[in-house]
């Protein structure tokens, strides 16, 4: 069995793995990361958003090989355990920019990527045309919106909260 | 899906070498077409050649009076090339305008045109502007390279190494996404270099991309939306499916290249 090796949220991992094993299988399965999910397993949902190397990309259709050497973010590494939330999250938190939460570890990387593309002052409709690969199925997107918003701005250097831990 | 042995070549030459001593096996670029056809099963390589540590694949440079675009270089960098928004604007519209950011993050030129889904948006561009396909074997004109739905003029173990695109001083490229999958459902690339015109259509075509002539024809007195207002093609050979009859597809390839040619004089 192959061998993979790369850094996941920080930490050096290495793991035995099936050539077919999907880097959200290799997340979930192997490193026990769950925040990572699976919602449609075709490409189109965006549950499973992750950073490689810092861009979002999706894990269901990415092979955990082609991570080799790769720096990998998953939701859980955002922020410490037990200490402040990613001003990200803390802005999905405050607006209530989740109901049953399945989305949301994807919507929050995705956001994240928005964050890197277009920078901390975001209007509504390119919110909404940049989440064209995440799907919900509680919200509505309208909280969602809101909280990208607020999120980037508390991003910022000098906005309400601390820079992101990436 | 099924599983495979996994290779990561540094050289074309070596990825040649292991397509040659593995007949039935497949590059992988971006694996946002090829992935999702494996775990459907409808595609079962035995090997995957993974192109992403080759040398040299990605890019976009100007050379002389073409745009050349590395065989793996990214949707979204493509579309955020500033060489490109400079040089010819008009193409950059093609890849910003595939799938999803996360999908733009990852697909690749080379893969999106070695695959020729009938639905895709590059090929449209190819065709559109007369791109020159390179790969480690020759070079192919777009016009001899799109063979069919998704069937191309590549032999068994080439490689696209990278598309030159001539540069045109006007061109555009319209679509109808798809509201669900953002492939096109009818995509328009319509280019002006000189006095060569070139409208291509993808989406449409139950045989892919194709170019129409009679607009082309129609165009060369003034390339402007005028001149083919009311123009229309005939719905023979365009696809029907439940998203859309062959009817409204014809019908949107002329709407939607009035649209591209109003961008394009904009
Ligand atoms: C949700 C979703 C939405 C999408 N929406 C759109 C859209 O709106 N418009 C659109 O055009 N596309 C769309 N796509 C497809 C996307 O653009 C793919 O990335 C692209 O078609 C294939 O590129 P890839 O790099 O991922 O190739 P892969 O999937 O890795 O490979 C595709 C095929 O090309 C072959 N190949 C790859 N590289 C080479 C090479 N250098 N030389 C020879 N053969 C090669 C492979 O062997 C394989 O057969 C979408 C995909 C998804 C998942
Ligand atoms: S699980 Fe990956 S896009 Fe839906
Ligand atoms: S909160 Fe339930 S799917 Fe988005």
């Amino acid at each position: 069995m192959p061998t993979v090796s790369m850094t996941v949220n920080g930490k050096p991992v290495t793991g035995d793995v099936e050539a077919r094993t999907l880097l959200v299988q290799f997340l979930r399965e192997n490193l026990r990361l769950t925040g990572t999910h699976v919602g449609c397993d075709t490409s189109q949902c965006g549950a499973c958003v992750i950073h490689i190397d810092g861009i979002a990309a999706k894990s269901c259709t990415t092979l955990a090989l082609q991570c080799e050497g790769a720096k990998v973010t998953t939701i859980e590494g955002l922020a410490e355990a037990n200490g402040p939330l990613h001003p990200m999250q803390e802005a999905f938190r405050e607006h209530h920019g989740l109901q049953c939460g399945y989305c949301t570890p994807g919507m929050i990387m995705a956001a994240l990527d928005i964050v890197r593309r277009r920078g901390n002052d975001l209007d509504d409709h390119t919110i909404r045309e940049q989440l064209d690969g995440n799907i919900c199925r509680c919200t509505g997107y309208h909280n969602i919106v809101k909280a990208i918003k607020a999120g980037a701005k508390a991003m910022a250097p000098g906005g309400a909260s601390r820079q992101a831990a990436e | 899906m099924y599983n495979f042995t996994f290779h990561r070549p540094t050289t074309v030459r070596q990825a040649a070498g292991l397509l040659a001593r593995n007949p039935e096996a497949k590059l992988l670029a971006g694996g946002h077409s090829l992935l999702p056809v494996m775990k459907q099963r409808l595609a079962n390589p035995p090997a995957l050649v993974d192109l992403s540590l080759v040398e040299g694949m990605s890019g976009v440079e100007l050379k002389g009076r073409s745009v050349v675009i590395g065989a793996m270089t990214r949707h979204a960098d493509v579309a955020n090339s500033k060489v490109l928004q400079e040089a010819m604007p008009g193409l950059a519209m093609v890849p910003g305008s595939i799938g999803d950011p996360q999908v733009r993050n990852r697909g690749t030129i080379g893969g999106s045109i070695a695959n020729n889904d009938p639905n895709a948006d590059y090929p449209a561009a190819c065709l559109g502007l007369g791109a020159t396909i390179v790969t480690n074997k020759r070079r192919i004109a777009a016009d001899d390279f799109f063979t069919g739905m998704f069937s191309t003029a590549l032999e068994e173990g080439e490689i696209i190494v990278k598309v030159m695109f001539p540069i045109a001083k006007k061109c555009a490229y319209e679509k109808f996404k798809h509201p669900a999958s953002g492939f096109a459902l009818v995509g328009v690339f319509v280019s002006k270099r000189g006095p060569d015109i070139r409208v291509a259509v993808t989406g449409a075509g139950s045989n892919g991309v194709f170019r129409v002539k009679s607009f082309e024809e129609a165009l060369k007195k003034r390339f402007a939306a005028k001149s083919i207002e009311g123009m229309t093609i005939p719905a023979t050979g365009m696809n029907t499916d439940i998203h859309a009859s062959a009817e409204y597809r014809a019908h949107l390839v002329g709407v939607l290249a009035r649209r591209a040619l109003a961008k394009a004089a904009a």
